[in-house]
């Protein structure tokens, strides 16, 4: 590893101070993807802003809707029992217990990698990203590869799903690196149905207007089978090409719904 | 409780392990410690033009900077292969020199060009990348059937169109002409995929020099440390044999890869020499990925001729064997002496021909790997024998019968002489174990659930105990592949086993100490096996190839051998009895018949004393020997998989896993259940998940287990684990082996079972989903 | 360099070390308990898996410094004399060959028991292997790990 200096601020305005005082600094939540990175030589920042000391660990439920703090981990989502079944099961399929113990929901959307399971969560709930500075809404929140509306000194304090109807998510592992080679998360919330898609696309997450279509039509898994999903923007590697994948997004979609 | 042979005796070796205190390389830590990190190329193919090492020495903490140049100036010599193979034009193989720190070229992606010595790793690391190395990048391949091609990247000068050799066994025209009269010839293109061996302990060495003894030792990860001081001092010219001491203490895994000795070590002893430091490197897994030497990567095309009544009448292939970019130490041998001379089978087959043409390219060196060239003729064999039967119309498993080998010796036309086997016990024992009658009611409960269920098929052979140096020799190997121990009774009567093999896994210092507590019938905690240390053990030839149990445990009976008829003598001379009449048992020595008896502790404390001894005898009780095995063994069985493939995915699961193999003598069954487990995994593996890729100008892909799957708990069921035996009548306890058979036999059951269920044929290992889910739909 | 002060083993420790290292460096490196391996870096083998406030992490993704106060335990301090009835349980199944990944493998081990003990959960193969996912073995093919984590949950 490269030399870092490390910080452990214990609030958020500190945080945000000590992210615009460093030279290159980066926040530094559950690790499990920034540290490797860095053990990799694949990352160099000159300083590390730890942000859990901040209180940002815990799940709240008001009117159906649940707020997880961003700092609380995949362990506690998924043990929690207080996040809808369909979140809950996707908290608990996250890399391996070990990792779940230590990675969080915040460090998962500000890292957007494109195979990564919440922001399948995250936009097909219309949830909304609470940062140090505003309120995101999951539309605006994913910009593309590893890349989010996030400014540099921005942290994520919280994310607060809505109430869902219905809820399902469906995940098709990578077979070495066990994220998602595919996932669809398909919800119904507020009379609107939202599918996205995590693992396929060549700018990370998106929604599938086909699928939400059909599926605000008839809510079953049958409706998905008339639905035509192309192999365009797809990613392609060793593990699975556009084609392929195309077809495990029409596969987990229909598993997705059944679920749900 | 017993803890003879057959006993199912709890591992000596565990407690250091699960209580965390085992002794690997990376564990250490020497006075004036220092670290080196290595500068790698990171083109495939690159002529190296300069090195700036200016940047690197002026920072922080950084001893030294050590190239190629300075390597080749202190008379370091080049790495080599030890095994010599001859192209069928009588031409000697194209060997190109391959320096422990690349000069002029650089040849594949990690390829070492200089090392930084530092005072921490990280220093190092970090320095290494301050290293700035002009190259001149040139054109690269990493496919070997691209790299023979008109046109192709030369990659060394002296192997024109990269071939190394063209070689052949067998008859050519009789194997020609009887497909020619065969009532039906079956064909098939494959590859063998490429695989990283993936060993979880890291490559790793820790080098000592020692000024004022001009002295050297060398801890490292190493299955054969005496082969490893041999080629380094007669070879590397490192330091001659008796100033350099190499240690392989606790080793985690080997399966091969840590058999060669690679650059690191090299340079890590010269640069200890260099820095008067000691040296310590130790891989991370990324560069174990372009280190390690890889497995496999065989591209073949072959025809099997059947005659009416379905008998094999030839068997013709044709082979390219990726080498990589360089000559790794017993490259040659894997496609070749290992390879083509088990292409016969379990099958009674009189005309085989083989030809492979070994070819550089620009990868990671290729060796041996688990199972070393009898994985890739038994993939080939048995996906013939499955496609064969389905063409005839055949059950898979009649057509093998109705081709096995019955009668013992058997003089294949491949060199091989299989001395013993019962091929037929081991298939009925897995059909019946793997419930293959009720198949076609399973089959049917999984269509109901919407999976295809598929059943495959593989009766494997494989030559172990490796090997017989006469033979050897005759075929090009550079070394003698015996074994040798010395046994070693201290004036108390405890043992010590000082053995040539090395455990790294294997369970040596439980099942060694068996066949002495067995033999002595003293209690196996007396026993104690010492290896892995040059500087204690006589000499070796180390772990690999099965070999440990056929050839390493036979020395010691030697040994043993000698010691009980020096016990035998005192006792007698002791006794005022006959040596005839002397018997060894229950912690005694004893006149058979009467009262008259010593301790076995008395004998020891007799030979020792040398008060009274017989006149002439020698004090001391201590034998050694060496062994040097009669012919190879050969362990056998049958193995039965059957899988369910989700359709909709692709996805395969191993639904049940059953083997019934034939090792002859079994030690103790717990182990050799273990060895077979690991390997029946490892070839679940490479038929299903892993697989080393290359892109096109030969950047690797699969760096990382991100990208390279390796085998996990949940990717595999329990396996039904029998055995049957024939005793192998060249070794002195029987035994065949059992280390590798699990990798070597399971890899075609898989494929066989998934192409049975999907109704299509054509599938490369690995069955990734993408590839089962595309041939599915190929198939429709 | 930064004091970082933890107990480990039950042993209260402090040491200056760089920001940047990692636990698992620590405790091979500083502290000398060389039972914690390293096999990877992509936090994916699983060989350096050790206990942190009582729940099982990998200690090749954790940096030490941001573990001041925490209670941390390897592989050496799992038991004290006695084996714990995990490390038996390795004995007695067979459930290691060369050792490199069984500290990481019964750390694990233990807490998937602890833990399916603690909701009261049954623990089937299936579940072990499923738990077993972060954990990578080369030599035994998983099946006799299997079997003692199976032993060793009936007698913890």
């Amino acid at each position: 590893m490269y030399p870092t200096k490390y910080h452990k601020p214990s609030s958020v305005a500190d945080a945000v101070a000590l992210l615009t005082g460093g030279e290159d600094a980066a926040i530094l939540a559950g690790g499990q993807t920034l540290l490797t990175t860095m053990k990799q030589h694949l990352a160099a920042p000159s300083d590390l802003v730890d942000v859990r000391g901040l209180g940002l660990r815990g799940i709240t439920s008001a009117g159906g809707a649940v707020t997880i703090g961003a700092t609380t981990t995949h362990a506690e989502v998924a043990a929690s029992g207080k996040v809808p079944a369909a979140l809950e099961g996707l908290a608990a399929g996250i890399g391996d217990p070990q990792v779940r113990n230590a990675g969080t929901i915040g460090g998962s959307l500000a890292n957007n990698d494109p195979a990564a399971d919440y922001p399948a969560a995250v936009l097909a709930m219309g949830a909304t990203v609470n940062t140090s500075k505003r309120e995101i809404g999951a539309d605006d929140y994913f910009r593309g590869l590893f890349d989010t509306a996030l400014d540099d000194d921005e942290i994520i304090i919280a994310v607060r799903f809505p109430a869902a109807e219905r809820a399902g998510y469906a995940k098709f592992r990578h077979p070495a690196s066990r994220f998602a080679l595919v996932g669809v998360f398909v919800a119904k919330t507020a009379g609107s149905v939202r599918v996205a898609v995590t693992g396929a696309g060549e700018s990370g997450v998106f929604r599938h207007a086909g699928l939400e279509a059909a599926l605000t039509a008839d809510w079953s898994a049958d409706a998905v089978d008339g639905i035509e999903v192309s192999a365009e923007g797809l990613m392609s590697d060793i593990h699975g090409d556009a084609e392929y994948r195309a077809n495990l997004i029409k596969v987990m979609a229909k598993r997705a719904v059944a679920a749900s | 409780m017993s803890t003879g042979i057959g006993a199912r005796v709890k591992r000596k070796e565990d407690k250091r392990f699960i209580t965390g205190r085992g002794k690997f390389t990376d564990d250490v830590r020497v006075d004036n410690q220092a670290y080196a990190a290595f500068v790698r190329s990171p083109h495939a193919h690159a002529k190296v033009k300069g090195i700036d090492k200016s940047a690197a020495l002026a920072m922080d903490g950084v001893i030294d900077v050590l190239d190629g140049q300075q390597l080749g100036a202190d008379g370091i010599g080049n790495l080599i292969c030890g095994w010599a193979i001859t192209s069928k034009n009588g031409s000697p193989m194209n060997m190109g020199a391959w320096s422990a720190l690349a000069t002029d070229k650089v040849r594949f992606v990690g390829n070492a060009v200089a090392v930084v010595i530092a005072e921490t790793a990280a220093k190092a690391r970090i320095a290494a990348e301050a290293v700035a190395v002009d190259y001149e990048e040139l054109p690269a391949v990493a496919r070997a059937d691209k790299a023979l091609a008109k046109g192709a990247p030369q990659i060394h000068d002296n192997a024109p169109g990269n071939l190394i050799f063209d070689w052949e066994l067998g008859d050519k025209a009789a194997t020609d002409a009887a497909l020619k009269g065969a009532a039906h010839v079956t064909e098939i293109s494959l590859t063998n995929n490429r695989l990283s061996p993936n060993a979880i302990e890291p490559r790793s060495a820790v080098a000592i020099y020692d000024q004022a003894e001009d002295h050297y030792t060398l801890y490292t990860t190493s299955q054969n440390p005496h082969v490893a001081r041999l080629v380094l001092s007669a070879f590397y010219q490192v330091a001659p044999e008796h100033k350099l001491r190499v240690i392989a203490p606790d080793v985690g895994g080997g399966f091969g890869s840590k058999i060669y000795i690679y650059p690191e070590e090299i340079v890590c002893l010269w640069a200890s020499m260099k820095t008067n430091r000691s040296v310590k490197w130790t891989a991370h897994r990324a560069e174990s990925f372009i280190t390690d030497s890889h497995g496999r990567d065989h591209i073949t095309t072959a025809r099997m001729g059947f005659d009416a009544k379905n008998r094999i009448v030839g068997f013709d292939v044709d082979t390219i064997a990726n080498f990589g970019a360089y000559m790794s130490l017993f490259s040659s041998a894997v496609p070749t002496y290992l390879y083509a001379t088990l292409l016969s089978g379990q099958y009674d087959i009189q005309n085989i021909h083989c030809n492979v043409r070994a070819v550089y390219t620009n990868t990671v060196p290729v060796d041996a790997y688990r199972g070393a060239g009898r994985p890739e003729a038994c993939f080939l064999v048995e996906r013939l024998m499955e496609t064969a039967a389905r063409e005839l119309g055949v059950s898979p498993s009649e057509l093998r019968r109705t081709n096995f080998i019955r009668e013992f010796p058997h003089q294949t036309p491949v060199i091989m002489n299989y001395d013993v086997g019962d091929f037929e016990a081991n298939l009925d024992q897995a059909l019946k174990a793997a419930d293959v009658a009720g198949f076609a009611a399973r089959r049917k409960e999984a269509a109901a659930r919407g999976k295809l269920r598929g059943l495959g098929f593989s009766s494997y052979i494989e030559a172990c105990g490796i090997a017989p140096s006469a033979a050897v020799g005759s075929l090009g190997s550079g070394v003698g592949l015996w074994e040798s121990a010395e046994v070693r009774v201290n004036p108390v009567g405890t043992i010590e086993i000082l053995t040539g093999s090395h455990s790294h896994g294997q369970s040596h210092e439980t099942t060694f100490a068996q066949i002495v507590a067995e033999r002595f019938d003293l209690p196996i905690e007396n026993v104690s096996i010492v290896h892995g240390d040059t500087d204690k053990v006589q000499f070796g030839m180390g772990t690999y190839g099965s070999r440990s149990g056929a050839v390493g445990m036979s020395a010691i009976v030697k040994a043993m051998d000698k010691v009980e008829a020096k016990v035998k003598k005192i006792a007698a001379h002791v006794l005022e009895a006959s040596e005839d009449d002397i018997v060894i048992e229950g912690g005694q020595v004893k006149v058979a018949g009467t009262d008259k008896a010593m301790g076995w502790h008395e004998v020891g404390l007799a030979a020792y004393t040398a008060h009274n001894l017989p006149p002439d005898m020698e004090p001391g009780l201590k034998e050694g020997a060496f062994y040097d095995p009669a012919n190879f063994t050969f362990p056998a069985g049958t193995y039965i998989c059957e899988v369910e493939v989700d359709p909709e995915t692709g996805e395969v699961e191993i639904v049940q896993f059953t083997a019934s193999d034939d090792f002859g003598t079994l030690i103790n069954p717990t182990v050799v259940e273990g060895q077979v487990q690991g390997g029946i995994t490892q070839g679940i593996g490479q038929a299903i998940l892993e697989q080393v890729v290359y892109d096109d100008a030969g950047q690797l892909i699969t760096g990382s287990y991100m990208d390279y799957a390796m085998p996990r708990a949940d990717d595999v069921p329990s396996y039904g684990v029998h055995h049957t035996s024939t005793v192998c009548p060249n070794n002195p306890l029987g035994m065949k082996g059992c280390g590798e058979a699990g990798a070597i036999g399971s890899p075609p059951a898989v494929i066989n079972a998934i192409t049975d269920a999907i109704g299509n044929n054509d599938l490369a290992m690995p069955a990734t989903p993408q590839a089962v889910w595309k041939a599915i739909q190929a198939a429709q | 360099m930064t004091k970082v002060s933890m107990k480990v083993n039950g042993k209260a420790v402090s040491r200056d070390v760089p920001d940047e290292t990692l636990l698992s460096d620590f405790l091979r490196e500083n502290l000398r308990l060389t039972g914690t391996h390293v096999g990877c870096d992509t936090a994916q083998c699983g060989a350096c898996v050790v206990h942190v406030d009582g729940k099982a992490l990998k200690s090749c993704a954790a940096l030490a410094v941001a573990l001041e106060g925490a209670e941390v335990t390897t592989i050496e301090g799992l038991a004290d004399g006695e084996l714990h009835p995990m490390q038996k349980a390795f004995n007695d199944a067979h459930g290691l060959q060369c050792g490199f990944c069984t500290p990481g493998m019964i750390m694990t081990s233990v807490d998937i028991v602890n833990r399916y003990k603690a909701a009261g959960k049954a623990l089937a193969e299936a579940d072990i292997r499923r738990e077993l996912e972060g954990n990578i073995c080369r030599c035994t093919g998983y099946q006799n790990i299997v079997k003692a984590v199976s032993q060793a949950a009936g007698e913890m």
